[in-house]
């Protein structure tokens, strides 16, 4: 007979791994096409979830009407980043520009922490626990994984079924040869840009549902984002979705049997073991 | 002449202590010394494209294991600081030798240790029994008002001494550098991070000479971690590890130039500088401030001045005085 308690942090482990999945997906896409890791990606998603507050909370918008609002704004965000920032140093050696979306990075933290303060703010809306038995689940995170996979399903109909989702995996396999064949890489690096804006201000939605917004909170969800795309492969978007539940598994079971820092430790050195074994991602091919 | 400067330089600061300026200045010294240190020891990789973005785990395994040995088994950091090094040292071959070994570079190689800076992060929060967690932790004081030093403890009340102290790091951190400059690691490591196959085929032991400079690193950044430990006399996880140190780490290297030898020390000196006039400017009361102009000149930098200020007037001087020269400087 398993332990009930078990249970219930393997089947939240499941949820955590929907919402991982979804804050993998923005970062996974951005990476795939533009080659570029966005070490503020994690902000974005905290600008996203400081925007629902305002509207919300300070100016009374309506929830859904904020929700919409907010994925537009870091849409946007996304767009501007890779306009002022990313653009300049596209030619530049690769690790630049990785630093300077860590300036970015440093950038939104403090600019949160000027003008909203340290202190912890949620929107104060608390969803009540479904409840299965004995087994309690947070409703907000049954709706954060579903809303994920629909995001991911959409996502994938978009790139496999749509000319701009065929002209941006064409940009993402060869760089070189598409601008040849009539693709401008210029024009769809900003869409890409603006799809992975979208997902992380899709993700704050859904985040700022469960947790509180403080200007360190990039930091808290940040590396493990980075993580579950690496060991996916970084701009593989099915081996993102996988690497999100075993990351999260071994977030909740390890937290479950220890404290839940034990479960980062787990999952933080089993990603280094994953490194060393497969370099390549869980799905990636060998180059 | 280069020499006499170079003299002339390390008397000025050495009597510095001595021209009765305020523990302030002292203060601010020291802290530039220690994080110059623990810069130019993170250049030592960095500038032959082995970004590491998990200096911090170095910092923080040096501060914690001499302070958890110092107030649960009394051992001294005589004792203690070999120990943590060799535990830097250790951490660095584990992590360091699969990845050149798996030619993981550039960005894998950023997040990987990245990972690594996390963990330790998380560990000592884990280990809040022996830690103190996020609180952070004081190294038990072996000072009181009639002792202003304990040789055992490696403590010191007074900032005049400790200005040597940090001194003494700092120049063995420019010494290590200037090694390295010279040796032919230097060539095989620049060979390497421009075509690793190419530096491979002609004989160039790419991962043997990777692993060795990062080793080198950890170990000065993990002293660098004890040095600010036993400076300051408390500790806490985000201080000295994590993803926002090592992040600051990288930024202050980038703004001085981590070419040249000054350039990470320069990047201290105009980091904390520049954190501290804006707090006399503004005073303590406007958080994250210093941030957001950090940040923003971070960006700038990068995309106007890969190669830093101090790497800027290095060159500048350099065309200057041989205009047909192509190479860039490297002091």
């Amino acid at each position: 007979m398993i332990d009930i308690f078990l249970l219930e942090a393997i089947l939240n482990g499941i949820l955590l791994g929907g919402v991982l999945a979804l804050l993998a997906l923005g970062l996974n896409i951005v990476f795939g096409v533009i080659d570029v890791v966005w070490i503020c990606y994690a902000e974005l998603i905290m600008f996203g979830m400081y925007g629902n507050y305002v509207l919300h909370k300070d100016l009374g918008w309506p929830l859904l009407l904020a929700f919409a609002v907010c994925v537009v704004v870091v849409a946007v965000l996304g767009v501007l980043l890779h306009w002022l920032v990313i653009r300049p140093v596209l030619g530049g050696a690769p690790i630049n520009q990785l630093l300077v979306t860590g300036g970015v990075l440093t950038f939104m933290q403090a600019l949160a922490t000027l003008v909203f303060g340290i202190e912890f703010r949620n929107l104060g809306i608390s969803m009540p626990s479904l409840e299965l038995g004995e087994i309690f689940l947070s409703q907000s995170r049954i709706w954060a994984c579903g809303v994920s996979l629909v995001a991911v399903a959409l996502l994938w109909l978009f790139l496999k079924k749509t000319y701009l989702g065929t002209a941006i995996r064409a940009i993402s396999q060869d760089r070189e040869i598409m601008p040849l064949m009539g693709v401008k890489p210029g024009r769809i690096y900003l869409i890409t840009s603006a799809i992975g804006g979208g997902l992380a201000g899709l993700a704050a939605c859904l985040l700022v549902l469960q947790y509180d917004v403080h200007p360190a909170i990039g930091l808290t969800f940040g590396p493990i984002t980075f993580m579950v795309c690496v060991m996916g492969g970084l701009g593989n978007l099915l081996g993102g979705f996988l690497a999100a539940f075993i990351f999260a598994q071994f977030i909740q079971v390890g937290g479950f049997y220890f404290e839940l820092e034990w479960g980062y430790v787990f999952a933080f050195c089993f990603f280094i073991a994953m490194m060393f074994w497969r370099p390549q991602g869980l799905l990636g091919k060998r180059a | 002449m280069g020499r006499l400067a170079n003299l002339i330089g390390l008397v000025a600061l050495l009597a510095v202590p001595m021209l009765g300026v305020s523990d302030y200045v002292l203060h601010l010294g020291i802290t530039i010394l220690i994080w110059g240190f623990v810069y130019t020891a993170w250049s030592l990789m960095g500038r032959f494209g082995l970004v590491s973005l998990g200096h911090g785990a170095f910092l923080g395994i040096g501060a914690y294991t001499v302070t958890m040995l110092w107030n649960h088994a009394g051992i001294s950091p005589w004792l203690g600081i070999p120990v943590a090094v060799a535990l830097a040292v250790l951490v660095a071959v584990l992590i360091g030798y699969p990845c050149f070994r798996f030619r993981i570079t550039g960005h894998y190689f950023a997040l990987v240790t990245l990972a690594l800076g996390e963990i330790v992060l998380m560990l000592i929060v884990a280990l809040r029994d022996w830690t103190g967690g996020s609180l952070g932790v004081t190294p038990a004081s072996a000072l009181s008002a009639d002792v202003s030093f304990s040789l055992v403890a490696l403590q010191v009340s007074s900032k005049g001494v400790f200005f040597y102290v940090a001194v003494g790091l700092w120049l063995l951190g420019l010494w290590v550098w200037k090694r390295v400059d010279s040796s032919m690691a230097r060539y095989a490591l620049e060979a390497a991070n421009e075509q690793e196959d190419a530096a491979a085929s002609v004989g160039v032991d790419v991962t043997r000479t990777k692993l060795t400079i990062t080793v080198l690193s950890a170990a000065l950044t993990a002293l660098g971690g004890i040095a600010y430990g036993q400076y300051q006399l408390y500790i806490n996880p985000e201080t000295v590890s994590g993803i926002a140190k090592s992040l600051e780490i990288v930024f202050a290297v980038i703004a001085g130039g981590m070419y040249v030898r000054l350039g990470p020390t320069f990047g201290a000196a105009f980091t904390l500088l520049l954190a501290e006039g804006l707090r006399v400017a503004f005073g303590h009361d406007v958080h994250g401030l210093d941030g957001t102009i950090y940040g923003l000149m971070l960006v700038i930098f990068i995309i106007f001045m890969p190669e830093g200020i101090l790497g800027r007037l290095a060159r500048l001087w350099e065309t200057r005085r041989a205009p047909t020269s192509p190479r860039t400087a490297s002091a």
